[in-house]
């Protein structure tokens, strides 16, 4: 039986009554333990991709001991097939500075940055309008906490969090060893809270209507709504807020063209699933996580340009630094075309799934670690379209 | 002084005299004259205190920020996967062909230079390209050459 899917409307939602800053306002009058332990309750995860519990970031970094802390939005979206971010800060800003201002007020912070990527510079002049205008805003509530935009130089490895760190030094985007982690050290060494976009968004809906509403969508691994990404072969490409959870054959069945082949989940880094995987996979972090990128395939599309535009695509952004991703990316690229040429038997395509075990032990960051779950799922499912 | 010392003086004096004012410094040399020029990063060595190898060395490592002369406008179609599927070779080939130039290039009279890039985050909208800071999606190679004529009037 089909099911229809459960749209929502929480992150583009317009409130007449409600002004984003009016919830700072309110929400600072609580304790920043009770909203940690809101936000904890909720269920909430990273809606960048990662997954990391929202809650336990910021109770981390406020637990930390350091006269000066930052808040950073991660706006480097540059996930292939991710544009939800972009819509987001174009529609609703004043709901991710709001997120912002209340992590501030939880951590301590008093300085927020938002890293928005150059391919979203037409962004600028409104956003900054709009940061202008708030900052205004908390400054008229006695509220210590300003925020300023950093522009990002197309770099997609910056959206990584301590490369996007190294970028607002001053310096290459080349990530960091982890630990220590963010919340530890990030920006200038100081404790940071990195989040992404949507997530500060969803942030600031929770405590406008508490943790109830929100965990009363989705499932218990995946409490809540999401942003999705749609584009491909679909005659309706779009953003769509949706519950968590869902079967992807019901996803299919509602943005597919009728001649889906494949879906490739969670843009080039995740994963790509086949028709008779359809009914077995779950959207979020029980099944296939994403931040938000849903790519349709239809029967005209040949997996092997796929896979080959993804890995070029990697093998342009890897920022070049540890050698697993460097030369691990060439050689994948390289592997494929040398066994559709021939040159290579179809079974060194069983030494490159080989080689992208250890990139995900060897490489330094997610780029490196992640280049596996395209290569592998694409070379599993349609082996012969990449031999042939 | 120079234009370009004046401009490194002016970024330096705005953004403030510390490493973390690179980025800001490089992008608003670019904002204004499209590339960094070999007289540009040693100025930005000189007014941030830092190395001129760091100060490339930083600069190479972003795409967009050039360091090799660009024409007066760039062109940057995204390559990646749905704007690839939605048909960006065509708009590609039809730019090529009335700009007279390959991708990487740039037209003799330097109005424009053509360049593809990774994701621009419009896939719902492919194919799409970038004129500077300006996104144009929804393209076909009519309206791509319809938008560059625009421009090529303007740059008169």
């Amino acid at each position: 039986m089909e099911k229809t899917l459960k749209k929502v409307d929480i992150i583009f939602e317009i409130d007449d009554k409600q002004s984003p800053l009016s919830i700072l306002e309110k929400t600072i009058k609580r304790s920043p333990d009770e909203i940690i332990l809101d936000l904890i309750d909720s269920g909430l995860k990273g809606r960048g991709g990662a997954g990391f519990p929202t809650g336990l970031k910021w109770k981390f970094a406020r637990n930390e001991d350091s006269e000066t802390k930052y808040i950073i939005c991660n706006a480097d979206e540059g996930e292939p097939g991710t544009f939800k971010d972009r819509e987001i800060i174009d529609r609703v800003p004043d709901k991710i500075l709001t997120g912002m201002a209340i992590c501030g007020y939880v951590v301590g912070a008093k300085e927020g940055f938002i890293y928005l990527r150059g391919e979203y510079n037409f962004l600028l002049k409104n956003l900054q309008k709009r940061v202008d205008d708030y900052n205004l805003g908390m400054k008229k509530l006695n509220f210590d906490f300003t925020i300023a935009i950093k522009s990002g130089s197309g770099a997609y490895v910056c959206g990584e969090e301590s490369a996007l760190f190294e970028s607002m030094e001053g310096k290459r985007g080349e990530p960091r060893n982890k630990p220590p982690y963010p919340t530890v050290a990030g920006y200038n060494s100081k404790p940071t809270v990195i989040n992404n976009v949507e997530t500060l968004v969803y942030t600031s809906m929770i405590c406008r209507m508490g943790p109830e509403q929100f965990k009363a969508l989705g499932t218990s691994d995946s409490r809540g709504s999401k942003v999705f990404s749609v584009s491909g072969d679909t005659p309706i490409s779009g953003i769509y807020e949706l519950e968590l959870g869902m079967p992807l054959n019901d996803f299919v069945n509602e943005f597919g063209d009728g001649d889906t082949k494949a879906v490739q989940v969670g843009g080039a880094s995740g994963h790509c699933v086949p028709r008779k995987k359809f009914n077995d996979t779950i959207i979020g972090f029980e099944g296939i996580p994403t931040g938000g990128s849903m790519m349709i395939f239809n029967s005209s599309r040949s997996m092997y340009n796929v896979l080959h535009d993804y890995l070029e695509f990697f093998t342009e952004e890897s920022c070049g630094q540890c050698t697993p991703c460097r030369v691990g990316c060439q050689q994948l690229l390289k592997g494929i075309e040398a066994v559709k040429r021939g040159e290579r038997p179809p079974a060194y395509l069983d030494d490159l799934k080989k080689l992208t075990g250890t990139m995900k032990i060897a490489a330094k960051c997610g780029l490196g670690q992640s280049v596996g779950n395209p290569f592998n799922s694409i070379i599993d499912n349609f082996r012969e379209e990449i031999i042939y | 002084m120079s234009t370009t010392e004046a401009l490194v003086k002016e970024l330096v004096e705005k953004n403030g005299k510390t490493r973390n004012s690179l980025m800001p410094v490089l992008q608003g040399i670019v904002q204004n004259e499209r590339y960094l020029s070999e007289e540009a990063l040693l100025s930005v060595a000189r007014e941030l205190d830092l190395s001129a190898a760091d100060v490339y060395g930083t600069a190479s490592f972003y795409t967009f920020l050039d360091t090799v002369p660009r024409g007066k406008n760039i062109i940057r179609v995204c390559k990646t996967i749905t704007c690839h599927m939605k048909g960006k070779d065509e708009i590609v080939n039809s730019l090529c062909n009335a700009l007279k130039i390959k991708v990487g290039e740039t037209t003799h009279d330097n109005k424009f230079t053509l360049l593809t890039a990774n994701c621009l985050g419009w896939c719902h909208k492919g194919p799409v390209m970038l004129i500077n800071d300006e996104v144009y999606p929804d393209l076909t190679p009519q309206k791509a050459l319809e938008i560059i004529e625009e421009y090529a009037k303007v740059a008169q």
